[in-house]
C-alpha cells in the first residue's frame, strides 16, 4: 500500500516499522512534523512519546533509552543538533545506539527555515568533543526518509553507535507516494549490555570515564577499530547514468534530485553526464567512487563546499587527487540550486 | 579498611579497576554513608535486581564502583533526562537519579524541575554539600552566604553571587511530585532519619506512585576546609539553618498508581494496509508534467496542489508535491509545485511550470513570467492581467472566487479552479480520478463533499458554457 506523505511523516512511519519504542522530541522548523506525527502515532500504537524541555535534554533522553537497550529516536534541525552534540559524544563513547534525524535548515546562527546542507561537517565528522563519528545516512526521497530510518535503527544496533539520518527542509516538507514497509522489525535482544532493571542485566554498566590515560587510549583505539570495520562493511551509494559519463555530479539529499534532473538536461544537450549519490556519508562510499575519480567531478551542494572538501579528502586518502580538483556548484542561505545553473556551469567549463 | 560487607554493595570494588576495598571518598565525606543507606534500602525492599542508578558528574560519578545494580553515567546535569527515558521505557525498573548540588541545582536545574513537573517515576537523591567537590571546591548554587570557596575566595557575596537555591522548596511549588523531604547525615540520629526517607522514596517507586525528591545535607570536609568532625558540625550549625530539615510533602497514600503500559498495535492494522499494491503506470516514453499553484494563505492553494498530486498518485504516476513553507504558516504567499511523471522524478522544485494557477494579484506578479513557452496560466478573474501580456504562453481567466461564492461556499474557490482545470483538461488526468481525489481529501469532513461537488460542477459547466476547453500544450 502507498500513502502520500511528507518526508517528515515518512521518518515516523519508518521508525515505527523499525520497532522504535520511544520518540523524544523538541519542536523546530522544518522538522516539527516529525514530532507532530510521532505524538499521534507513537501513543496510538502503544509506544512512548515525550516532549522534552530542550534538544540537549532530548539527546540525553535518547542516551537513557539506548542505555536501557530500547530503540528511540528524535528529529531536529541544525541549531538543535548543535545542542545534542555533547550527548552524542557520550553515546558514541559508551557504545549506545540511537537514531537522530537532522532536517537541515539554513545557518549559521538563527538562520532561516529553508533547506541547506551545511550541517554536513558537524554531523558527518562527529561535531562534539573527542574522536568519534556517527553513521550518517542521506535520504534522497520520501521513500528513503522511511527506508533509511529503518536502516538507521538496524545499523545503530548492529554497531552500537549513534546513527544520523541527514535530511533537509525540502525532503522533510515535500510529499511523495510512500510504499509502506512489508513487515515490522523483530525485537532486538540487548540484555548482554543494557541496563533494563532485570536480574540478568543487573551487573551491566554503561560509562565512558577512564581516568587512566592508557586505558582511555585503548578505548579510543577500540572505537576507531569499530569505525574502520564500519568503513569496510557498510558503504552505500547510487550511480545514475555514470557508465559512459565524462562529467560526474556528486550530490546527496535534495541536491541529488536537482543533480539528477541536471544529468538528464545535460545529456539532452549532448554532454555525457552522470550522478554519483552517496547514501552513506559516513562511512563514505569511497570504493564505489574511486573508479569514477578520473572523470570531471562536480560537487553540487547547499553549503560552502563542506561536502566537496570531504570528497577531496576521501579521494586523497585513497591515493587519488583528481586533476583540476573537484568543482563546486553550490547555493547557501536556503536558496535552491537550479538545473539551469548546473547545466550552464558544467558546459562553460568544458 | 575492612570490606564494607553491606547489603547490595560489592565487597571488593573491582569496577574501580583495582582490588580496592576502600572507597575513593575522603574521610568524613557523606557520600559513603548515603551510598550505604541507598544500597541497604533497595536490598531490604527486594528491589536490587530492578534498580538502575543514573550516576552523576561529580564525586559520586563512581557510585557504580560500589552499588551492585544496573549503572549508567550521565552527562553533567542530565541525570533527570536519562532517568526519564529509562523509567518511561522500562516501567518495571526502579529508576534512581543520584546527584550533587552543582550537577542538580546549577547546570541541571532546568532538567530537575522539568522532570519533577512531568511527575516522572523516579527517585531523586540530591546530595547537598554546599560546594563543588570533585572539581576543586568551587561555589555552588547551594553555597551559603559568606562561605569561602575557590571561586568566592572572599566569601559568597549576595550582591555579585546571588542567594542560595532551596531545591526542596522549588520542587514543592510543582503539582506532581509525591514525596519531598530534606534530611541530613551529619550524625547518627540524622542518619537514621535519612535512611527512612531513602527507603520511603524507593517504596513509592515500587508502588508506582511517582516522583520523589530527597535532599540530603552532607559534609564535604576537604572542600569546606574542615576536619571531618567540624565539617559535620558545619552541616548542623550552618547548613541546616539555611536548609531546614523535614518533610515538605507526602502524598504517597493518595497518589494514583501508574497504569500498566498498553500493548502494541499492529502497524498493518493501524495504517489499514491490506497488502495490496497500487497499479504502476507503465510507459516507455518519459512524460513529466510540471504544475505550480499560487495565491495567498487561506485560499486552499496547498490543498489544491495536493488533490492534483493525489490524483496522479492514484493513477500510478510518480508524483511530488512541494510547498513553500515558513516559520509560521498563516497568511502571506502560498505556493506549491507538483510534478507528475511516468519515471523517477528529479527535482520537485521546478523552475518553469507548463501549468500555472494564479489565485491573487501578488502571485501573478511573482510567477506569471516563469511559465515555460507554450505553457498555460489559469488565473482568477479578480486578478488584473499585466500589460503587455507575456508572450508565448496561453492565459485563461476563470471567475473561481465568484463561482464559489455564488454557490454558497466562498472558501471553495480552489475547488472551482480545480473544476476549470478538469474542463480544460489541463492536468492530463482523467476527470473521475481527480474528482475521487477531491472527495478523498474530505474523508474526515464528509459533510463538505456535497457542497464542494456543487462548486466543482458549476465551474465545469461555466467553462463548457463559455467554450473554454483545450488540452495542455
Amino acid at each position: 500500500m502507498t500513502k502520500f506523505v511528507k518526508g517528515n511523516e515518512a521518518v515516523v512511519i519508518g521508525a515505527l516499522y523499525a520497532g522504535a519504542e520511544g520518540y523524544f522530541g523538541y519542536p523546530i522548523t522544518p522538522a516539527s512534523e516529525v514530532a507532530h506525527k510521532a505524538a499521534e502515532y507513537f501513543p496510538a500504537t502503544g509506544r512512548i512519546f515525550v516532549q522534552g524541555e530542550s534538544e540537549d535534554a532530548v539527546a540525553y533522553m535518547l542516551y537513557g533509552a539506548g542505555a536501557a537497550g530500547c530503540r528511540a529516536l528524535t528529529a531536529t534541525s541544525g541549531p538543535g543538533f548543535s545542542l545534542m552534540q555533547e550527548a552524542i559524544s557520550y553515546m558514541s563513547a559508551t557504545d549506545i545506539p540511537t537514531v537522530i534525524v537532522d532536517v537541515m535548515r539554513a545557518g549559521p546562527g538563527l538562520g532561516n527555515v529553508y533547506p541547506e546542507q551545511a550541517d554536513y561537517g558537524q554531523v558527518v565528522h562527529g561535531g562534539g568533543h573527542g574522536s568519534y563519528r556517527c553513521i550518517v545516512l542521506a535520504p534522497g526521497s520520501v521513500q528513503e526518509m522511511c527506508d533509511l530510518t529503518m536502516l538507521a535503527f538496524e545499523k545503530a544496533f548492529e554497531y552500537r553507535t549513534p546513527t544520523v539520518v541527514l535530511a533537509d527542509g525540502q525532503l522533510g516538507q515535500m510529499m511523495e507516494p510512500l510504499r509502506l514497509p512489508k513487515g515490522e522489525a523483530a525485537p532486538v535482544d540487548t540484555s548482554a549490555w543494557a541496563t533494563q532493571g532485570t536480574p540478568e542485566t543487573r551487573r551491566n554498566l554503561l560509562t565512558s570515564i577512564y581516568l587512566d590515560a592508557p586505558e582511555q587510549e585503548r578505548m579510543n583505539v577500540r572505537l576507531q577499530a569499530k569505525y574502520a570495520r564500519m568503513d569496510r562493511e557498510f558503504q552505500r551509494s547510487e550511480a545514475y547514468r555514470c557508465e559512459d559519463a565524462d562529467v560526474i555530479l556528486l550530490a546527496f539529499g535534495s541536491s541529488s534530485r536537482v543533480a539528477r534532473s541536471a544529468v538528464d538536461a545535460l545529456r539532452a544537450d549532448g554532454v555525457r553526464a552522470g550522478l554519483f549519490r552517496p547514501i552513506t556519508l559516513s562511512p563514505f562510499p569511497i570504493d564505489a567512487l574511486k573508479p569514477l575519480a578520473g572523470r570531471r567531478l562536480w560537487a553540487v551542494e547547499m553549503s560552502c563546499g563542506q561536502f566537496r572538501d570531504d570528497i577531496t579528502l576521501h579521494l586523497a586518502k585513497a591515493g587519488i587527487l583528481p586533476s583540476g580538483g573537484i568543482g563546486l556548484i553550490n547555493r547557501m542561505g536556503g536558496m535552491l540550486i537550479s538545473v539551469k545553473d548546473i547545466v550552464r556551469t558544467v558546459k562553460e567549463a568544458l | 579498611m575492612a570490606t564494607l560487607g553491606t547489603k547490595g554493595m560489592f565487597d571488593v570494588f573491582t569496577r574501580s579497576g583495582s582490588e580496592s576495598r576502600a572507597t575513593h571518598y575522603c574521610a568524613g565525606c557523606g557520600h559513603g554513608i548515603i551510598h550505604k543507606l541507598l544500597s541497604e534500602a533497595y536490598t531490604e525492599l527486594g528491589l536490587q535486581d530492578r534498580t538502575v542508578i543514573v550516576n552523576p558528574i561529580g564525586c559520586a560519578v563512581f557510585g557504580y564502583y560500589y552499588w551492585d545494580v544496573g549503572g549508567v553515567s550521565a552527562g553533567h546535569g542530565q541525570a533527570p533526562s536519562m532517568a526519564t527515558a529509562i523509567s518511561r521505557l522500562r516501567d518495571k525498573a526502579i529508576t534512581v537519579s543520584y546527584q550533587g548540588d552543582g550537577d542538580l541545582a546549577a547546570i541541571g536545574l532546568g532538567h530537575t524541575l522539568q522532570a519533577a513537573a512531568r511527575g516522572e517515576h523516579m527517585a531523586v537523591f540530591f546530595v547537598n554539600n554546599s560546594i563543588y567537590g570533585m572539581t576543586g571546591g568551587q561555589m555552588a548554587p547551594t553555597t551559603l552566604i559568606g562561605q569561602k570557596t575557590t571561586t568566592s575566595p572572599l566569601g559568597r557575596n549576595p550582591a555579585t553571587d546571588g542567594m542560595p537555591l532551596h531545591l526542596c522548596e522549588m520542587v514543592n511549588t510543582l503539582t506532581l511530585p509525591v514525596y519531598i523531604e530534606r534530611v541530613s547525615v551529619a550524625d547518627t540520629a540524622r542518619i537514621m532519619k535519612a535512611k527512612a526517607a531513602i527507603r520511603k522514596a524507593l517504596e513509592i517507586q515500587r508502588d508506582r506512585k511517582g516522583y520523589t525528591f530527597v535532599e540530603i545535607l552532607s559534609p564535604c570536609p576537604t572542600s569546606v576546609g574542615r576536619s571531618p568532625l567540624d565539617a559535620a558540625k558545619f552541616v548542623i550549625e550552618q547548613m541546616e539553618k539555611e536548609y531546614p530539615l523535614g518533610c515538605l510533602r507526602d502524598r504517597s497514600a493518595e497518589a494514583p498508581v501508574r497504569p500498566e503500559p498498553k500493548p502494541w498495535v499492529s502497524l498493518a492494522q493501524f495504517f489499514g494496509d491490506d497488502g495490496s499494491e497500487e497499479p504502476r503506470h507503465e510507459a516507455a516514453e518519459v512524460c513529466e508534467r510540471h504544475f505550480k499553484f499560487t495565491g495567498f494563505g487561506g485560499q486552499g492553494i496547498l490543498s489544491l496542489g495536493l488533490v492534483v498530486a493525489d490524483a496522479a498518485r492514484a493513477l500510478g504516476l510518480e508524483t511530488t508535491w512541494l510547498p513553500t513553507y515558513g516559520p509560521e504558516q498563516r497568511g502571506g504567499d502560498a505556493a506549491c509545485m507538483v510534478v507528475t511523471s511516468t519515471h523517477t522524478i528529479g527535482t520537485p522544485a521546478i523552475e518553469h511550470p507548463e501549468l500555472l494557477v494564479v489565485m491573487n494579484q501578488a502571485a501573478c506578479a511573482k510567477h506569471l513570467h516563469t511559465v515555460r513557452p507554450g505553457g498555460l496560466a489559469v488565473i482568477d478573474s479578480t486578478v488584473r492581467l499585466p500589460d503587455p501580456l507575456p508572450e508565448g504562453i496561453r492565459i485563461m481567466q476563470i471567475p473561481a472566487i465568484d463561482l464559489a461564492t455564488a454557490n454558497g461556499v466562498p472558501k471553495a474557490a480552489n475547488v472551482a479552479m480545480l473544476g476549470a482545470l478538469i474542463a480544460l483538461d489541463a492536468l492530463g488526468i482523467p476527470a473521475h480520478v481527480v474528482t475521487e481525489a477531491l472527495e478523498r481529501s474530505f474523508a474526515r469532513k464528509p459533510a463538505l463533499i456535497e457542497p464542494n461537488r456543487r462548486v466543482l460542477r458549476a465551474a465545469v459547466d461555466y467553462c463548457r458554457h463559455h467554450g473554454l476547453t483545450g488540452e495542455l500544450p
